[in-house]
């Protein structure tokens, strides 16, 4: 029984981690109607701006929200410079420019800060959590901070006029447009939020998975996995996505035996798979209706 | 999504030209002269670069497999690897633990793939657009760890991965071993490359096309679209296996990590640069994803990611069609001297 709810416990705080990647992933696809395959590079690189900050004397949290604001200002950039003009390609196109900006980004770090593996500091420290053995502090650091991201969002898209502009210009664009929403600043809005909050992953992960160019690997397709569950179009799913792929990972990684963690990947590409033929709207998305 | 760059290749099309797949090759005198010119090609230069040369011929066979697979029947796939891994494996396992001739592995491999790829489609027939790249994108990046399987060691090597050896020339030819895998291979990517552009032209291949262009209206013209969509994937398959078959023989190993992600997106990268949907493409993609990163390599280490991205980047905005864009101006300029 210990070791059932240790593992949900656990499960629920990578869940954390993978509904944070699968908002960012939504938050794109509903601007754009595109999936960001660069997601989890955009999110290493920022964990590098921030470690970086942190090598130069940077306090914690001083990196942890000057990160924040130029990886939204990153991601701006990035949809005004390559995905705006891509707006009408195909989305064959669209996948192309995804790639290179992968290979670009993931390129990069190596270049500037090398392809060794770097420890990346915690502020909650790995202690047990409150006397528990089952919880670090980390680990319930991790979950606060993301439901505290979270909640601002929700607060954000629910309660403010620009929440609602962007949450109109996703769901009608062209109604949007007519009643004087500027659709491309929303866009571009969801690109510096997007990436944003995968900044907050990628921080938040790196104390367990160490930091390296490839370390967002796993995570983009647990996060992709998450997205898909939820349901592409809605973003709310796509947090409980998350914290259910989370708890999904753990239980059949100690429950089913073979498994462990040499399957950790197939399990989300199986996941991925039965969703998508299964019920390809996801738990809580629309179904997409086409004209004929 | 495809609709549009098929609509775009159907309207430059000169309007007396009946055949559609006609926009998807080369004049048999063009064609020709390629193969006069790859033919003496080993015969100039060091034995190193004829195995790149083999390399190119290689990845050549599996872009145009993606080809037939995106430019025919207009699915994505970014799982284009696990294939490839697939029928590098089999071919491995048949020569090292079943002592198999290694020319025969290679129909084996391409079956085996067919079969592999047949049923992956199945499920993937239900899926479109960005559905799909994410898919086949999580199959290739679930491939590495699915080869390391503790269960499957004895066959796969595990980890070590399996040693192939290389073939000599047969019948004692007086060729070295890089030459004669040369042409082995440029036989084979000949022998391919005819069957698909027949593949293309035929009733199936103008059935793809049809469902590429419209499914609904395919479907209305009685065309079995589930058929048709399995039977690409799993035809898209074999042939990566079979260029699979031939990169274990070629590099002489094979591995779990020569198969990650990155070797999909290559391919994928090497059909957007060729240009989708023209097969003589193919080979400019392959060549340009075997030496651009070793251009880049040379210059400074883990450079290559990011010259690849940004060259990349360049043909999406210049030259969207890739090399096909680029032969038919050259084409036109050709023409407009004659005329």
């Amino acid at each position: 029984m210990e070791l059932l709810s240790n593992q949900i416990l656990a499960g629920i705080a990578t869940g954390a981690i993978y509904a944070c990647m699968a908002l960012a992933l939504v938050m794109i696809y509903q601007a754009i109607g595109q999936l960001n395959f660069a997601q989890g590079e955009m999110a290493m690189f920022s964990t590098f701006m921030a470690w970086q900050m942190i090598h130069w004397g940077a306090p914690y949290w001083a990196a942890f929200v000057l990160t924040l604001m130029l990886s939204f200002a990153g991601g701006v950039v990035i949809e005004r410079l390559l995905f705006r003009p891509l707006a009408k390609a195909p989305i064959l196109t669209n996948l192309a420019g995804f790639l290179a900006l992968f290979a670009i980004i993931n390129s990069v770090a190596g270049l500037i800060w090398d392809f060794t593996i770097k420890p990346f500091p915690s502020p909650f420290g790995s202690s047990p959590f409150l006397g528990s053995r089952l919880v670090s502090t980390h680990q319930a650091g991790m979950i606060g901070v993301i439901l505290l991201v979270l909640a601002v969002l929700f607060v954000f898209l629910r309660f403010t006029r620009m929440g609602l502009a962007m949450r109109a210009a996703a769901a009608q664009p062209e109604s949007a447009r007519l009643v004087g929403i500027d659709t491309n600043r929303m866009i571009a809005l969801g690109w510096g939020m997007a990436a944003a909050v995968g900044a907050v992953a990628g921080m938040l992960i790196a104390p367990v998975v160490f930091l390296d160019p490839n370390m967002m690997g796993g995570v983009l397709i647990y996060g992709f996995a998450a997205a898909v569950l939820g349901g592409l179009s809605s973003p709310p799913g796509a947090v409980v996505g998350g914290f259910l792929v989370g708890i999904i990972e753990n239980l059949v990684g100690t429950y089913v035996s073979g498994v462990g963690n040499e399957l950790k990947l197939p399990i989300a590409l199986a996941l991925i798979v039965i969703v998508l033929v299964v019920k390809p709207s996801g738990l809580f998305g629309r179904q997409e209706i086409k004209r004929v | 999504m495809m609709v549009d760059a098929s609509r775009k290749a159907i309207s430059d099309a000169p309007p007396s030209d009946a055949d559609a797949a006609r926009t998807m090759r080369l004049g048999t005198g063009t064609s020709l002269v390629i193969l006069l010119l790859l033919l003496v090609a080993p015969l100039l230069v060091k034995n190193f670069i004829v195995f790149q040369l083999t390399t190119v011929l290689i990845y050549g066979i599996a872009i145009l497999a993606l080809n037939i697979l995106t430019g025919g029947s207009g699915q994505f796939s970014l799982g284009q690897s696990a294939f490839y891994a697939l029928g590098a494996y089999t071919s491995a396992i048949l020569i090292e633990h079943a002592g198999v001739n290694y020319a025969l592995t290679l129909p084996i491999s391409g079956i085996v793939c067919f079969a592999a790829g047949f049923l992956f489609g199945l499920p993937a027939l239900r899926l479109s657009g960005v559905y799909l790249a994410l898919a086949t994108f999580a199959l290739a990046v679930a491939t590495p760890q699915l080869l390391k399987l503790g269960a499957l060691e004895p066959w796969t090597g595990g980890v070590q991965g399996l040693v192939v050896d290389k073939p000599d020339a047969p019948f004692g030819l007086p060729v070295s071993q890089d030459a004669w895998l040369y042409y082995f291979t440029l036989a084979i990517a000949v022998a391919i490359y005819i069957a698909s552009v027949n593949l293309l032209s035929s009733r199936s291949g103008r059935a793809m096309m049809a469902i590429r262009d419209n499914e609904i209206a395919a479907s209305a013209m009685g065309i079995n679209v589930a058929l048709y969509k399995t039977l690409t994937f799993g035809v898209s398959a074999a042939i990566t296996g079979i260029a699979g078959g031939l990169g274990a023989i070629a590099v002489q190993f094979v591995a779990p990590d020569s198969f990650t992600i990155q070797l999909a997106i290559a391919l994928f990268l090497g059909m957007v640069v060729g240009g989708v949907g023209w097969l003589p493409g193919s080979l400019v993609g392959a060549a340009f994803i075997v030496f651009i990163p070793n251009v880049a390599e040379s210059i400074s280490k883990g450079l290559s990611g990011a010259v690849f991205g940004v060259l990349l980047l360049v043909v999406i905005f210049l030259v969207p069609d890739g090399a096909r864009q680029v032969a038919q101006a050259c084409r036109s300029v050709i023409g407009r001297r004659k005329g």
